[in-house]
């Protein structure tokens, strides 16, 4: 038996497979087909939550995604179990575990229920109002609580074992939801020849055509329709929600691929992220029943009538013994009628309005219902379940009615959430008392009760014209012009409000627990904008983002500010419609696919002597070599002085390298770069500084030029990309006036630069055709030639300070000619070195470092790069607004070096510099780099310090955490300032 | 995601795309010759409307080209894209 209050017949479950599963730790019998909403309602299990702020015991509101309160955990162990899941949307499956949640120690005894008995506290904005005070309040007290009491649910701990899965697909339609709007949509479209989608979130398509008996027309007719989409070819994915609306009919939606499934295939993903581009798009989303406002209208047993239909007529199961209907609407009468005839005992039709349709009450009498027209309900008893409901009479005085589920029919509410994310305007729908989409022209279709259609034949008609019309805009031919010719058909129904006798709580959003008396009080308060009364309030903000309270809290905000909702107006809706899994956004891309990684072709060379590696942009760099035990700094010093002292090899291969070829080359860089060009002979190089056209430094590198019409162009290691992408701009926007060509040669070339005194007499063997003696090859040089006996590229090159060589090499033979050079190396001494120590060396010599030294604020003379700028040039990129009288102000920021008063003291690269330690002093600068210089026995730091080139020898302070610190400003040079080693 | 129509290679995803700024600001011929405040209007003012707007993007990841669009900035909806040199239609 699966639960005693399934009936004997009926329902799309599947008698004969009964599913075991567990709830709380006891074990229950569903059936295949149900919702864990459902075989918990068959099995009598109403409790099911506790409600955020007031832990207020909570049930079963809807049988759908806009379900506030059945909120549960599903799945065992730390890394698949999945929080806030909606249990009306849960599918059972054999060994399901779910498990309640914001309750402690279980769900009948809660402790957080004290919170219900401090409500009178706990009002809107008491955020705002209680952590006040003391001052020492907050971090002690206020936020360790407001942690441990914020958030549903509870996170996975362990990573994510499943796998996800991402496809991008274009069709002619799109249809979005697969009631009877959007079923007769895609099959409309399709029988006009247009590729279709269609979606819905629920495990089978058909919508509420999936509440119709068994062999009724509308069954018969969904049956039929789902076999003519296949036959046509119609792309139909069930347990898909359309939960995003982007631009230019860019809809994501998230399939549930194995989720409800016992033993799914594990090479199947998880879950599966859609990224559908349409043509047209048919929105037929449906529609949400609205919850009547009344006190203690949260109370479990207290239930959407429309969704206890559904619990009925699509899974066989009576949602209670005893019913009251409380209604507003005509459809609540409908689902009396329904739920009688399905075996539910109902108590009394509670009409709100004096006046119900004649006919409509006639026929609930004459199935042998009590209606009261005109009647107010008071409140509602029971602690965990309905006991009963209080009725007051049109005709005077009150009766307790007994029951043990109050259903209620508060209108239906258009769903108008993607139309509203496409940047498309509402208007409010007098007839259907709720926004309605405004538009239903362009590329966006709404069709059936998303905007405001409800009767089902209607809504058969208005799907097959959306469809017909989309499949004509989207270009494909049809026999006559679509006319969308269906009228929305919603009866009147008004927004309900306060009752003058109402007393105690009525909720507005359930999740959230907001009441009638915190909109109020926010209004009272003086919050008119409807997006100022949601923050305030925080109705609509939590997880269901107010699905079944947006209208209402309208509706009550209408009434508190004496005017009409179209004057209070919408929030604004948002993506996504329910929650998306991080995994299902991520994809593929976490981990190492998160990112691409790019290595050198030396990397494993490195990684095998031992190397730490660091990122710069997406390139693993070696930071440094450790030997044995070595510290960071142990092994920094070792290589600097190995340099210094004799040789050292480092992998710049990550250096960002561009060929410029054309006839016009030389004149292009020289319009891009401040430097001169045009008389750099072949075979010289320069360095070249590229500035934006504000004047501030973009970028640096050497530039060589191999023939008269060719340059070989560097640029800093993460620069590379933004350098390529300007000189195309200007090369196809502003200076097309020229033949050049630039190619991205980065990957091609490896970079081999051997270092230090003995630097000439290792590569000296390996090189053949080119002549590197001083004389022939002197330093800011290149050549071609070949080394290792492969063609190369030899720069004569410093970033050290010594003499330098950097061989570049095609990078499939890299490996081979670094061997090569790491063999030659042995008998001088040499040693890899790492980026650190490239800092170091770099640092001691004051060469910058673009994007260290500069922050996209600095001019070349800045830092002391004047003497590069081509002023005799007409005009290079940058050129006019260096011209500026701001850009020459003495007061500028200038590169200096600082020497701590204490030699072994390394500053903090960032800190501040100030002039002297009195009260109100301000920032003169910062320190850029700071390091340890253990060939020179004492701590140098580079810094940008106003007017710094007229601060030579001044004392400044550095405010540290431990206390100032005194620094002497000095030259930006501490090694061989001279300039005599890069000739060696 | 925006579909972009690059004038060379059809409608592509604006994954295959940069962003280029405002279209139609042609770099002085002779910035010598400008004063401050019309350099600085050219560096720094830009339209910014609400509605149409012409802008230049750049198919980094497929042909490589920059061409200028006319795009609602409301909607998202492009009006239409032309190559560089070419009158706007
Ligand atoms: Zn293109």
């Amino acid at each position: 038996m699966s639960g005693a209050f399934r009936v004997a017949e009926g329902g799309r479950v599947d008698r004969a497979r009964p599913v075991r599963f567990s709830f709380d730790g006891r074990a229950y019998t569903g059936l295949a087909g149900d919702t864990l909403a459902s075989a918990l309602i068959a099995n009598g299990v109403h409790l099911v939550g506790r409600s955020f702020k007031y832990h207020r015991p909570r049930g079963f509101l809807a049988a759908g995604s806009e379900e506030p309160n059945a909120l549960v955990r599903v799945g065992a162990g730390t890394a698949r179990a999945t929080p806030n899941l909606r249990a009306t949307q849960v599918e059972v499956y054999e060994g399901l575990v779910a498990e309640s949640q914001n309750r402690s120690p279980s769900l009948a005894f809660d402790l957080g229920a004290i919170n219900d008995l401090a409500a009178p506290f706990l009002s809107a904005g008491f955020y705002y109002k209680t952590f006040m005070w003391p001052s020492w309040g907050w971090k002690r007290i206020y936020e360790p609580l407001i942690r441990r009491a914020a958030g549903l649910g509870r996170a996975p701990e362990a990573p994510d074992p499943d796998c996800y899965a991402q496809r991008y697909v274009h069709c002619d339609v799109l249809v979005v939801g697969a009631g009877p709007a959007g079923l007769s949509a895609a099959l409309a479209a399709a029988e006009a020849g247009a590729r279709v989608i269609i979606c819905d979130e629920q495990a089978e398509l058909g919508g509420s055509l999936l509440d119709e008996t068994p062999g009724s027309a509308h069954a018969a007719w969904l049956a039929r329709t789902l076999v003519a989409l296949a036959q046509a070819g119609v792309r139909m994915l069930p347990r898909t929600t359309a939960f995003g609306m982007f631009a230019q009919n860019f809809v994501a939606l998230a399939e549930r691929v194995t989720e409800h499934l016992a033993a799914p295939d594990p090479r199947q993903p998880r879950e599966r992220l859609w990224q559908v581009r349409a043509r047209q798009v048919v929105l037929a989303a449906g529609a949400i029943e609205r919850p009547l406002i009344f006190p203690g209208n949260d109370r479990p047993g207290v239930m959407l009538a429309g969704a206890a239909r559904t619990y009925l007529r699509r899974y066989g199961v009576r949602p209670g013994a005893r019913a009251l209907v409380v209604t507003s609407s005509d459809e609540g009468y409908r689902s009396a009628i329904d739920l009688a005839q399905g075996g539910v005992d109902v108590a009394a039709i509670a009409d709100l309005r004096a006046q119900p349709a004649a006919a409509l009450a006639d026929a609930a009498r004459a199935a042998g219902l009590t209606v009261l027209p005109g009647s107010e309900i008071e409140g509602t008893s029971g602690r965990l379940r309905v006991r009963g409901a209080r009725v007051r009479r049109a005709t005077g005085g009150s009766a307790e009615i007994a029951c043990d589920l109050v259903l209620m029919a508060g209108g239906r509410t258009p769903s108008v959430h993607l139309f509203s994310q496409s940047a498309r305007k509402l208007s409010f729908d007098e007839a259907t008392g709720a926004f309605v989409p405004d538009d239903a022209g362009g590329a966006i279709h709404p069709a059936g009760a998303c905007r405001g259609v409800m009767e089902i034949d209607a809504v058969l008609r208005d799907g097959a014209q959306a469809g017909a019309l989309a499949a004509q805009r989207a270009h494909l031919p049809t026999s006559a012009e679509v006319l969308r010719t269906v009228a929305a058909t919603a009866e009147v129904t008004a927004v309900p409000a306060r009752k003058p006798h109402a007393r105690g709580r009525a909720f507005v959003d359930f999740q959230n627990d907001v009441t009638t008396k915190d909109i109020a009080l926010a209004v009272r308060e003086g919050f008119v904008s409807v997006e100022h009364v949601k923050r305030y309030t925080t109705v609509g903000m939590a997880t269901d983002q107010g699905k079944t309270s947006n209208i209402n809290a309208l509706g009550l905000m209408a009434e508190a500010r004496d005017t009409a909702i179209p004057q209070v107006g919408h929030t604004t809706f948002r993506m996504p419609y329910t929650p998306v899994s991080f995994g299902t956004l991520a994809g593929a891309a976490r981990g190492n696919l998160f990112d691409p990684v790019r290595q050198t072709p030396i990397h494993a060379w490195a990684e095998a002597q031992g190397a730490v590696f660091e990122d710069v942009s997406l390139w693993k760099r070696a930071r440094y070599f450790p030997e044995r035990s070595e510290t960071m700094h142990q092994a920094v010093a070792r290589e600097c002085l190995g340099v210094r002292a004799g040789v050292g090899v480092f992998d710049a291969s990550t250096l960002g390298k561009i060929e410029v070829v054309g006839p016009d080359a030389a004149v292009f860089l020289e319009r891009m770069y401040v430097n001169p060009f045009r008389k750099l002979g072949v075979g010289r190089t320069r360095y070249g500084v590229l500035l934006r056209e504000d004047g501030f430094i973009l970028d640096d590198g050497v530039i060589g030029r191999i023939a008269a019409d060719r340059f070989h162009v560097t640029t800093t290691t993460g620069g590379a990309p933004r350098v390529l992408a300007m000189m195309e701009d200007y090369l196809q926007t502003e200076f097309s006036d020229l033949r050049v060509w630039l190619t991205s040669t980065t990957e091609e070339w490896a970079v081999i630069a051997v270092q230090g005194p003995k630097a000439r007499e290792v590569i000296a063997p390996l090189v053949e055709g080119i002549d590197i003696s001083p004389a022939a090859l002197p330093h800011m040089s290149v050549r071609e030639g070949r080394i290792c006996g492969v063609k190369g590229r030899l720069f004569r090159v410093s970033f050290t300070g010594e003499l330098g060589f950097e061989l570049n090499v095609p990078a499939d033979d890299a490996q081979m000619v670094w061997d090569a050079v790491w063999a030659r190396g042995q008998d001088a001494g040499m040693v890899a070195y790492g980026t650190e120590t490239m800092h170091v060396l770099r640092a001691e010599k004051g060469f910058i470092i673009v994007g260290q030294e500069t922050d996209g604020t600095v001019t070349p003379d800045d830092v002391g790069l004047g003497w590069a700028v081509g002023a005799a040039k007409p005009d290079f990129v940058g050129k006019r607004s260096l011209a500026r009288a701001a850009m020459k102000d003495p007061a500028r920021k200038q590169l200096v070096g600082l020497l701590t008063q204490a030699p072994a003291r390394v500053l903090e690269e960032g800190a501040q510099i100030v002039a002297d330690a009195s009260a109100g002093r301000r920032s003169l600068g910062h320190v850029t780099s700071a390091y340890f210089s253990a060939c020179l026995g004492h701590s140098v730091a580079l810094a940008m310090v106003s007017g710094g080139r007229a601060r030579m020898g001044e004392s400044l302070l550095v405010p540290m955490p431990g206390g100032d610190v005194t620094v002497r400003v000095v030259a930006p040079v501490f090694y061989d300032p001279a300039g005599e080693r890069v000739n060696g | 995601m925006l579909l972009i129509p690059c004038p060379y290679c059809g409608p592509r995803p604006e994954l295959e795309f940069a962003y280029g700024g405002e279209g139609g600001i042609a770099r002085p011929a002779d910035p010598a010759a400008l004063d401050d405040d019309a350099w600085g209007a050219f560096l720094y003012h830009r339209s910014n409307p609400r509605g149409m707007h012409v802008e230049r993007w750049r198919h980094v990841h497929g042909c490589g080209r920059f061409f200028n669009a006319r795009r609602d900035t409301v909607t998202d909806l492009f009006a239409c894209s032309w190559k560089v040199g070419e009158a706007a239609p």
